[in-house]
């Protein structure tokens, strides 16, 4: 189904509107309020953006550095070009340390490379821990939005899903529901024998793991199964502790309006000796799929993405359509860039066209992603490589040519006026035929005027310089 | 008397010449000689926002060219097609050092409507007019320029005006040049939630500085029969200066 289809679904789906309505409206005025509260928070702002575009300016530099530290550490270290070869490395890890069950905090990476089937598939049965993300696992649904995966299920949604997979009674009680997933989620903790997670943050100078989590699922998976592995993209890194302290300053703030996550999580390592808990083995897989080669492009600045999925919140397209419609693992504004960078451009084409430019994410983004001007290269790229439709890109050649020609331009322009104004009635066109079609489905469209202004003003000069200005002026003012 | 040189915008000569001749009588009831230089045409946005960028640097380069040949400010009653000139064109020609001269030389004589108002005509005396306004910020003027609060203090400055308060009212209409046409279910869905938001504020009539977005709220005003109207800001002040006349 391609993009415009899965929108026009998500469209007729009312319920869907008004809980996008809702939750990313409170999301919305939640972040601003938590920035109120920030001191210097645009310097904050620059420091964060700082750190990630440095990282990013030298990726190979960094990512060096970052494995000799994990090493130093005790952590082992893997590299993977795609998905399938990333959780290849997972399930090879597993069946080496014997493992059947792993637990899993929030990760957007595993969710690209579909790590859950490709494990069960091995043998190894991942259960996700993050309440959103275990509902949606529960559903064998996808996430739709960022930070909010569940975002497009109601409660009674959850608690049908909840009867049916858990066999439990019905309940579409929030509290009751919670309580019924988390006695569930800690009998998982228990008997996993792996912990996955994602990174939201690597530590470059010290080789830490930094994880946020709202709900302690995160610490549970790091701490309890005998083996970790992170699963990070190759960008995710900043240089400094220092960056850390800037860039959960505005993480949290952009995500869910907090000052800070209810659990910050820093993993430095496996169980060191004399130590009570943690795993014995600590995995770092680093996937690329499609980073390298976006660092050469025109979206290499969505690499500093830190994942807030703030620019959702405010996206007009994203509130008006949600996170499915977009038809991958990354919804809304970013989104529209990441995923044409990561699966490529043609499969992806419709995405940066389905924007109307309007520049809140750039206003919102943390770290200060100039999306729009994304969109727009992309959108210059789409038109060479993959064009959307012919027949546009002929008739704005046209268009060009003659728009550079002052003389045809006015006759050009006349000629269209003249058929807008044949197919009007008392000033509007409520039905327009080609290209103008889509838009008189939708809405009236203004007819043009008998005049141009140019030739309105050119009468109304040359009249007023007729009558002199100051007669002009005293028949005014004795009106 | 302040010579400016006004760059009309192609939906204003060729759909709604009635906001150009107030933007005219305004500025000169504010003490501004206008100049309409006849060359000009359409500034190239269509083109650039739907990904055809050697097109729009095509008519870039015309109206850099046209609009060179002016003195004095040149005022754009289009905050979308002010910050096309103002700040895309550098990025359009960002690989031509020449170009990007002409295009900082041409954008930094530019002001958009609202703006130059305000910066030039601090005493404009902008009239009366009993009416309940709901001012819609356009996203490239509010966002593009940072123009936030110039519209609103002319709003404010009228007599009689009163300025409504609109449910997010700084989100996009959903107009977005031909993404209108070609996400036009999607630009719908946006309009509507524009729509309902404007009809819940009690506004007799919605003000804004960008025709495009105009003609996107106003023909979807129109279609359901809403009583609100859709007005530039242009003839908002001027109706206001009819008023007292």
């Amino acid at each position: 189904m391609a993009f415009a289809e899965r929108a026009i679904d998500a469209l007729a789906d009312a319920r869907l509107r008004g809980a996008l309505d809702r939750v990313t409206g409170a999301l919305g005025s939640r972040r601003e309020s938590a920035f109120a509260s920030l001191d210097h928070a645009e310097i904050v702002r620059d420091a964060a953006r700082a750190a990630r575009l440095t990282a990013i300016e030298d990726l190979a530099g960094h990512l060096e550095r970052f494995e000799a530290r994990l090493m130093a550490n005790g952590a082992r270290v893997h590299w993977a070009e795609t998905p399938d070869a990333a959780n290849r490395i997972v399930a090879d890890i597993a069946e080496r340390a014997g493992v059947r069950r792993a637990v899993k905090s929030k990760s957007m990476v595993s969710e690209e490379t579909h790590l859950n089937a490709a494990l069960e598939r091995a043998g190894v049965v991942a259960v996700e821990t993050d309440l959103g993300e275990y509902i949606v696992q529960l559903a064998n649904d996808r996430p739709s939005h960022i930070i909010a995966p569940i975002i497009h299920l109601t409660r009674q949604d959850v608690g049908r899903v909840m009867e049916r997979q858990l066999a439990v009674p019905y309940t579409d009680d929030t509290r009751e529901l919670a309580a019924i997933a988390r006695q569930r989620l800690r009998q998982e903790f228990l008997r996993a024998d792996m912990g996955i997670t994602g990174a939201n943050f690597g530590v470059v100078e010290t080789g830490t793991i930094c994880l946020v989590t709202n709900e302690g699922n995160g610490r549970m998976v790091t701490t309890m199964p005998r083996v970790h592995v992170v699963f990070m993209g190759i960008e995710k890194l900043i240089p400094t502790l220092a960056d850390l302290d800037r860039c959960l300053k505005v993480l949290a703030r952009s995500a869910t309006g907090q000052k800070l996550t209810v659990y910050t999580t820093l993993v430095n390592g496996p169980r060191k000796p004399g130590e009570r808990d943690g795993p014995e083995e600590l995995h770092v897989v680093l996937l690329d799929n499609g980073r390298s080669r976006m660092r050469g492009g025109e979206t290499a600045e969505i690499l500093g993405c830190i994942r807030c999925g703030a620019c959702l919140n405010v996206c007009p397209v994203y509130r008006t359509i949600g996170g499915h419609a977009y038809g991958d693992i990354y919804p809304g504004p970013v989104g529209a860039v990441v995923t044409p960078g990561l699966r490529g451009l043609e499969p992806f084409r419709e995405l940066p066209g389905a924007s109307s430019l309007c520049g809140a994410c750039r206003d919102v983004c943390p770290v200060r992603l100039d999306i729009p001007r994304m969109l727009l290269a992309l959108r210059d790229r789409v038109e060479r490589e993959a064009p959307t439709s012919r027949a546009l890109g002929r008739a704005m050649k046209m268009f060009a040519w003659v728009a550079s020609r002052p003389v045809l331009y006015r006759r050009g322009a006349a000629l269209v006026r003249w058929s807008l104004r044949r197919l009007s009635s008392n000033g509007w066109i409520t039905r327009a035929p080609g290209p103008a079609a889509p838009w008189t489905k939708y809405r009236d469209l203004k007819a043009p005027g008998p005049r141009t202004f140019q030739e309105q003003w050119k009468a109304w000069r040359s009249q007023s310089s007729q009558s002199s200005q100051s007669s002009q002026r005293s028949q005014r003012s004795q009106r | 008397m302040t010579q400016v040189a006004l760059f009309h915008t192609c939906l204003v000569n060729e759909i709604d010449p009635e906001v150009g001749m107030a933007v005219v009588r305004v500025l000169e009831r504010a003490g501004a000689s206008v100049d309409v230089p006849e060359d000009q045409t359409c500034c190239g946005q269509p083109a650039y926002n739907a990904g055809f960028h050697d097109d729009a640097r095509e008519i870039a380069r015309h109206t850099l060219r046209v609009l060179s040949r002016t003195e004095g400010t040149i005022v754009i009653p289009s905050g979308s097609c002010a910050d096309m000139i103002i700040h895309q064109y550098a990025v359009l020609f960002q690989d031509d050092a020449e170009m990007t001269r002409a295009a900082h030389d041409v954008a930094v004589r530019c002001r958009e409507f609202s703006q130059f108002l305000g910066e030039a005509a601090p005493e404009f005396r902008a009239g009366r007019l009993a009416s309940r306004v709901a001012y819609h910020p356009s996203c490239h003027l509010l966002r593009g320029l940072g123009v936030r609060r110039e519209p609103i203090a002319l709003i404010e400055r009228v007599e009689g005006a009163e300025p409504v308060h609109v449910q997010e009212h700084d989100e996009c209409c959903g107009f977005g040049g031909l993404f209108s046409v070609k996400n036009a279910p999607i630009s719908n869905g946006m309009l509507e939630r524009k729509i309902a938001a404007l009809e819940a504020s009690g506004a007799d009539r919605v003000v804004a500085c960008d025709l495009g977005c105009l003609l996107h709220v106003g023909g979807g005003l129109h279609r359901r029969g809403s009583k609100v109207r859709a007005q530039h800001l242009a003839q908002f002040l001027d109706e206001a200066a009819d008023g007292v006349r």
